[in-house]
């Protein structure tokens, strides 16, 4: 009987002291916000420019981490679709046509003889990358842009273009090598040659 | 000699320098166009500092380096700037970069230039900055601008200064026939590095495939009071590389992701180190190198002396290329090099080769195959990475585990491919990955920019909504204080409760429609039998209980203005002491009038005259204390509606006087005043009832009480007379007006028949009508002059004296005037006829009054 007592106590006894602990950790150690948002904020291609359906990145975000589809990011491409896929161990999907398709990067461009000083794509822009006043040319900062598209709709005299973003020597990138042609058993020939000029293979 | 230390894999291709060793360096004809690329390093492009159509000499800058990592370009030949555009420039890529062209003259003419005398009486700051704008830069593989790795002394402790000789790549003998030709200027280009970088030791790594210029050089360095070590090295591909040769003659391994100088190691090319040499000594800029133009189809492969800009046709074409047997042309070497297709490509800094390869020699790439796992490109890799790993990584483009596995620390050496059995291009993979990171990483860090934009931006914006919130409160409270301080002014210039009552008044009348509509609203959901009943009540006595609140707020402001009503006393006062005096008066001169008629007098008559005279006077002031005091009466009641108050106590007003004018008519003896005031008490006895009925009908319900008041006070015809005159007046000239119309009409519409019928009997009707209303007219006006006759009046007289009296008293006026102007004298007379005639006026105007 005593032996059983003993255990109780025993029980009771860590599952108060347990309990302290874990209740003054929950306070101590309380974590302030969604973790998550900002794990999949940080994901997200930062352009603003709301072909999701929502005003920005981060509402986006929390939209994904309470549930949403996170195949609705056109900028960000199925590249975005795999990270968000990794990171928030769901199957990836292929993007969304309904947000708009993948397309190459572009950079806004404002032909300024036509510009009329209007600031009206000053305020459409959300990253602040467009440079002017009222009555005064504007112009990009190309290096800020995000090719967001948003400032195209509201200019008055359809000035802004989309650009593509040139390539350069600096920006220019190697090109995945092609899976080679798969050899079929009676191919050998080719084989043979390739075995006899060894030396000049991998130039 | 110093130990030879070792590095982890490494191949042993074909070497195939021979050929090119032959012959020695040969100065290559100056091409009849030079295209020099503003951008042959790694760092920020020169900017150009000619223009189009401008004449430069050899040697002249015509590109000035920007910012810490660049390098300034120079003419290599006298001619004239013809283009600065985008031109094929020596890149994997292929693509376009901006280049400068220049249209040589033939007459290679040096711009005036010398070296320095001794240049270690430069400080090392100035020295450096003399190499960096003689456009120095590394001439082994990237490029890298030399003056930077001269200054790493300033934030590193080099204790080990190694000269790259070692060139590996097969193929290449540009540095060895450089060092077997011009072993002087190596040895010079060394002492300007070690006084700049003053290390303990210098190691020149080469090959021992190279045992010319290995002899050359130890000659050489007999001269040299340095301490420089030769060091051989075995020939094995990749000990060119800046990290290998480093563990191969120190047994150093260079940290990931560091550079030689963190452990007290500086590397130069020898190129570098003979052109360090050009600048200082001779003051030459860097605008050649030597190249080497090799490979099968080329029929005497030569290391050539080329102008940078030079393009490598015509080197081709110096080396007698076959142009039927070359299959490939590659730019640097087989390992490391790549294909170009444009053979009008320029000769940069970094050029040092040319491979002009037939079929045999370099074969298309044979189609991969599976990797099967042999692990042979691990022994190969002189970074100790694990290819295969790397490879299956990038394939799969999972990039963050090949980034762990360190994919950064590839040289892409080729050696992997090389030895891969399946044929499986490993390079093109690993460029193909870090390509993809870099990207990603540059991507991140624009998004990251993005996002700090974008959230200044929003914090902005907030900010601003904020601010103009608060700019528009503190303008709110403005106002209200200015319009605060306006009321209280105005309040202390004149106090208007009338306002106020206005005010309360459309209060009051807003919150009865209020209520109405709630009570309606109610109604009509009760009989809906709705669910918001209970709201509705609620809302409705909410309603009933703001137009209560209002209507007491009206009735204590009303209240309040009869105090200022109460001030009327005293007016009614003087007005009733007046009256006193007047028929005191009238009392003396009857009884005067009396005694006067008692005694036959003669003056009786004029006496009546007075008597009348005081009697209207009498009649007058009485009415005027009663107009008063019935004033003052209604001012005191609590009545809502002060316009039909108003009518209602003229129609009273005008009632009395009409009565009164009665009475005196009646009354024409000595007893009359009496009677008069009876009478004027009996009347206001009537109206203070009908006020008593006025009050009840108010309290009994509001809206009712416009309409009671009229009704109760409707039945009285003698509150008609003067109203009615008034309006039987216009009666009359409407209907005139009208039938005059209709003559007009019928006149012009006489020729139509059946319309001039009509209108005949409409006349007809009109004048009639016109009749009776001037007859109605007549008759009010007789009765009125009857009335006025039978006081002893004759009210057409009168009218004629008043006018008569109104037309002296402008006349004396005027003449007041004149005689303003001319004889003062008479001034004073005039004067006081004025006065006189003014008074006669205002008696005729009064008596007038009374009866109109």
């Amino acid at each position: 009987m005593s032996a059983v007592l003993i255990a109780i106590l025993v029980l009771l006894s860590l599952a108060v002291v347990f309990g302290l602990v874990l209740g003054f950790a929950a306070v101590k150690f309380k974590v302030e916000g969604n973790p998550i948002v900002d794990q999949i904020d940080d994901l997200l291609p930062q352009t603003q420019c709301g072909q999701c359906g929502h005003p920005g990145c981060r509402p986006y975000a929390e939209a994904i981490a309470n549930g949403e589809q996170i195949n609705k990011c056109p900028p960000g491409g199925q590249s975005t679709i795999e990270a968000l896929a990794d990171l928030l161990d769901v199957e990836a999907v292929p993007l969304d046509a309904e947000h708009g398709e993948e397309s190459i990067k572009t950079v806004a461009y404002i032909r300024e003889d036509e510009c009329i000083g209007c600031t009206k794509c000053i305020q459409a822009c959300p990253v602040d990358a467009i440079l002017g006043a009222a009555k005064q040319m504007h112009t990009v900062i190309v290096s800020e842009c995000t090719g967001c598209d948003l400032c195209v709709e509201p200019c008055p005299v359809d000035c802004i273009d989309m650009l593509p973003i040139e390539t350069t020597l600096n920006n220019w990138k190697w090109t995945p090598p092609v899976p080679g042609v798969e050899l079929i058993a009676t191919d050998t020939g080719r084989s043979v040659a390739h075995a006899s000029s060894k030396e000049g293979a991998s130039s | 000699m110093s130990k030879i230390f070792a590095f982890h894999g490494g191949i042993h291709p074909p070497e195939n320098k021979k050929q090119s060793t032959r012959a020695p360096i040969r100065l290559a004809p100056v091409p009849e166009q030079l295209t020099i690329p503003i951008q042959q390093h790694i760092g920020a492009p020169a900017k150009p500092c000619v223009h189009v159509g401008e004449q430069v000499l050899k040697g002249q800058m015509i590109a000035e380096a920007q910012g810490r990592i660049s390098v300034s370009i120079h003419a290599s030949s006298s001619g004239t700037i013809t283009d600065i555009s985008p031109q094929s420039v020596p890149h994997p890529s292929g693509l376009e970069a901006p280049c400068i062209s220049i249209k040589t003259d033939g007459q290679d003419q040096w711009i005036p230039h010398q070296g320095l005398a001794d240049y270690r009486s430069l400080p090392p700051l100035e020295l450096i900055n003399y190499i960096r704008n003689h456009g120095i830069a590394g001439m082994g593989g990237a490029g890298f601008p030399t003056d930077v790795k001269l200054h790493l002394g300033d934030d590193h402790i080099v204790n080990t200064l190694i000269i790259n000789a070692a060139e590996c790549e097969p193929y290449i003998t540009a540095d060895d026939m450089l060092i077997r030709e011009r072993a002087e200027q190596i040895v010079g280009g060394i002492e300007v590095i070690n006084y700049l970088l003053n290390p303990t030791h210098i190691l020149i790594g080469i090959e021992d495939n190279k045992a010319h210029a290995i002899r050359v050089l130890e000659d050489a360095l007999r001269h040299t009071k340095l301490n420089i070590d030769i060091v051989v090295v075995p020939t094995k591909y990749p000990s060119g590389g800046e990290k290998q040769l480093v563990r191969l003659l120190t047994g150093v391994e260079v940290p990931s992701g560091r550079i030689p100088a963190d452990v007290g190691i500086v590397c130069q090319n020898i190129g570098t180190v003979a052109a360090i040499n050009q600048a200082v000594h001779h003051g030459t800029p860097l605008i050649s190198r030597i190249v080497t133009v090799t490979g099968g189809a080329v029929g005497k492969p030569q290391n050539l002396e080329a102008l940078i800009g030079t393009p490598i046709n015509d080197l081709l074409e110096t080396a007698q290329v076959n142009h039927n047997t070359l299959s490939r042309l590659v730019m640097g070497g087989p390992m490391m090099g790549f294909t170009i297709e444009d053979d009008a490509i320029p000769i940069i800094k970094t050029s040092n080769c040319i491979i002009a390869a037939v079929k045999e020699e370099m074969p298309p790439a044979p189609p991969s195959q599976a990797c099967i796992r042999c692990g042979l490109c691990e022994q190969a890799c002189p970074a100790e990475l694990l290819p295969q790993q790397l490879f299956w990584f990038s394939k799969s483009r999972e990039f963050e585990k090949a980034k762990h596995h360190n994919l950064f620390d590839c040289i892409e050496c080729g050696a992997c491919s090389y030895v891969c059995p399946s044929n499986i291009p490993l390079v093109q993979y690993y460029r193909f990955a870090k390509n993809e990171i870099r990207d990603e990483e540059a991507e991140q860090r624009k998004s990251d920019q993005a996002r700090q934009r974008f959230e200044a931006r929003q914090a902005r914006l907030e900010q601003a909504v904020l601010d103009k919130e608060i700019r528009r409160k503190e303008r709110a409270a403005q106002a209200a204080k200015t319009q605060a301080a306006k009321k209280a002014s105005s309040e202390t210039a004149a106090q208007t409760p009338e306002d106020n009552i206005k005010q309360l008044k459309t209060a009051a009348a807003i919150t009865r429609t209020k209520l109405k509509k709630a009570l309606s609203a109610l109604e009509a959901a009760k009989a809906d039998s709705s669910d918001n009943i209970a709201q509705l009540d609620l809302q409705y006595k909410q309603a009933e209980h703001a137009a209560e609140e209002a209507q007491k707020a009206l009735e204590l402001a009303e209240s309040g203005i009869q105090a200022p009503a109460t001030s009327v006393a005293p007016d009614i006062k003087q007005l009733k002491t007046q009256a006193a005096v007047a028929r005191t008066k009238l009392k003396k001169a009857q009884q005067a009038l009396k005694i006067a008629e008692d005694k036959g007098h003669d003056g009786a008559d004029t006496l009546r005259a007075t008597v009348a005279q005081l009697e209207e006077k009498s009649v007058a002031a009485q009415l005027v204390f009663a107009n008063a005091e019935t004033d003052a009466a209604s001012s005191s009641s609590s009545n809502p509606l002060p316009a039909l108050k108003e009518s209602t106590d003229k129609a009273l007003g005008t009632f009395k006087k009409a009565e009164a004018a009665l009475e005196t008519a009646i009354a024409n003896s000595s007893p009359a005043a009496e009677k008069m005031k009876a009478g004027v008490e009996k009347l206001k006895a009537k109206y203070t009832e009908a006020l008593a009925a006025q009050e009840a009908a108010e309290t009994l319900s509001a809206p009712k009480a416009t309409e009671a008041p009229a009704q109760s006070f409707e039945p009285q015809p003698t509150a008609r007379t003067p109203a009615d005159l008034k309006a039987l007046k216009q009666n009359v000239s409407i209907m005139r007006t009208k039938l005059k119309k209709t003559e007009t009409l019928l006149a012009s519409a006489e020729a139509d028949s059946e319309q001039a019928g009509e209108l005949q009997q409409e006349i007809v009707r009109l004048t009639q009508l016109h009749k009776d209303a001037k007859a109605q007219l007549d008759a009010e006006e007789e009765g009125k002059i009857k009335a006025a006759a039978a006081q002893g009046i004759d009210l057409k007289k009168l009218k004629i004296d008043a006018a008569l009296a109104r037309a002296a008293v402008t006349k004396l006026e005027r003449s007041i005037k004149k005689a303003q102007e001319a004889e003062p004298a008479e001034l004073n007379a005039l004067q006081t006829e004025l006065l006189a005639a003014q008074q006669q006026a205002t008696q005729f105007n009064n008596t007038l009054s009374q009866f109109e």
